[in-house]
């Protein structure tokens, strides 16, 4: 992904909704870079970094093309699996009294967080 | 300026999310309970110059990361620095769709959390070199925003999102390759 592209490109995909209304499939140019386009922005949108217009025009593209949902189904449940699968890590239990003594103060002690 | 006296109550309760990221980042319990308490430590004793109301989850993950940087990578005997191989977009949802297709029963997204075991999820992500791990690590792990993450590693946002693009891709392969190693992916034919 080049510096930056995803933020630039946005206009385009915003722009190219307006003669994408017709419910045509053939699979032609604008349609193919239609997909290409909403593709690309992909990891940028499951990363709740598009602005709101932007990601409109990506959920209006996917409203009607199967093929790109799935994809984007399948990397929003792969986002999930890896945040639970690598931040499930329990800590070791004396951690927190070692960080207490590194302050000098004693906290509530009763080993929990919050 | 922050009052170090309330240091504890503001920041022992990111203390879970450090330790999962120093983990990723160490790869070993020992090193990421020092690297946990050494960034304690460092934010205690530099918390005068946090600026209150400013993130201090961030602020915490740069002294850790920097510490790491600094003192932790140089002893692993790794590369800090490299490049992946290009992995074709998308890959392994097309590699699993494919299978899907020829004979596993059920859609592959409502299976990944199944079918990848956390160790193979956490080796996939660790193996990955420093450049792109540490990006991966502060996006989907403990998921903080492209700025925070440009700010973090002091890289720009353009970098940010590159590595993550890469790093992403390339942990994808890593869980395809073991899910056939082990045929996970149900009775596939290699052939």
């Amino acid at each position: 992904m080049p510096s930056s592209g995803g933020w630039s490109q946005d206009t385009t995909v915003h722009d190219e909704r307006g003669t994408m209304n017709d419910e045509s499939t053939t699979a032609d140019g604008p349609e193919m870079s239609d997909c290409a386009q909403t593709l690309r922005e992909l990891d940028v949108f499951l990363d709740g970094e598009l602005s709101d217009h932007q990601q409109a025009a990506i959920r209006h593209h996917l409203e009607g093309c199967m093929d790109c949902l799935g994809a984007f189904d399948f990397h929003a449940e792969l986002k999930i699996v890896v945040a639970q699968k690598c931040a499930n890590d329990e800590m070791p239990p004396g951690l927190l009294g070692k960080i207490e003594r590194c302050f000098g103060t004693d906290f509530d002690g009763d080993g929990t967080i919050g | 300026m922050a009052d170090q006296a309330t240091f504890a109550d503001e920041a022992m309760q990111y203390a879970p999310q450090l330790y999962s990221g120093a983990l990723r980042m160490t790869r070993n319990r020992a090193d990421a309970e020092d690297l946990v308490q050494e960034t304690y430590l460092k934010g205690y004793r530099s918390y005068h110059t946090f600026t209150e109301g400013t993130n201090l989850r961030a602020w915490l993950f740069r002294i850790m990361t920097n510490t790491y940087i600094n003192s932790y990578r140089a002893k692993q005997r790794r590369p800090d620095e490299t490049e992946l191989g290009e992995v074709e977009d998308l890959y392994l949802y097309k590699n699993l769709g494919a299978l899907q297709d020829a004979n596993v029963g059920r859609s592959a997204e409502e299976s990944l959390m199944e079918l990848l075991p956390d160790d193979e999820v956490k080796r996939a992500l660790e193996e990955l070199p420093d450049n792109f791990r540490l990006p991966v690590i502060l996006a989907d792990v403990e998921g903080f925003a492209y700025k925070e993450i440009a700010e973090i590693l002091d890289i720009p946002i353009g970098t940010v999102m590159s590595r993550l693009h890469r790093g992403r891709k390339a942990m994808q392969k890593a869980l395809y390759d073991y899910a056939l190693e082990r045929g996970l992916v149900a009775g596939h034919d290699r052939a």
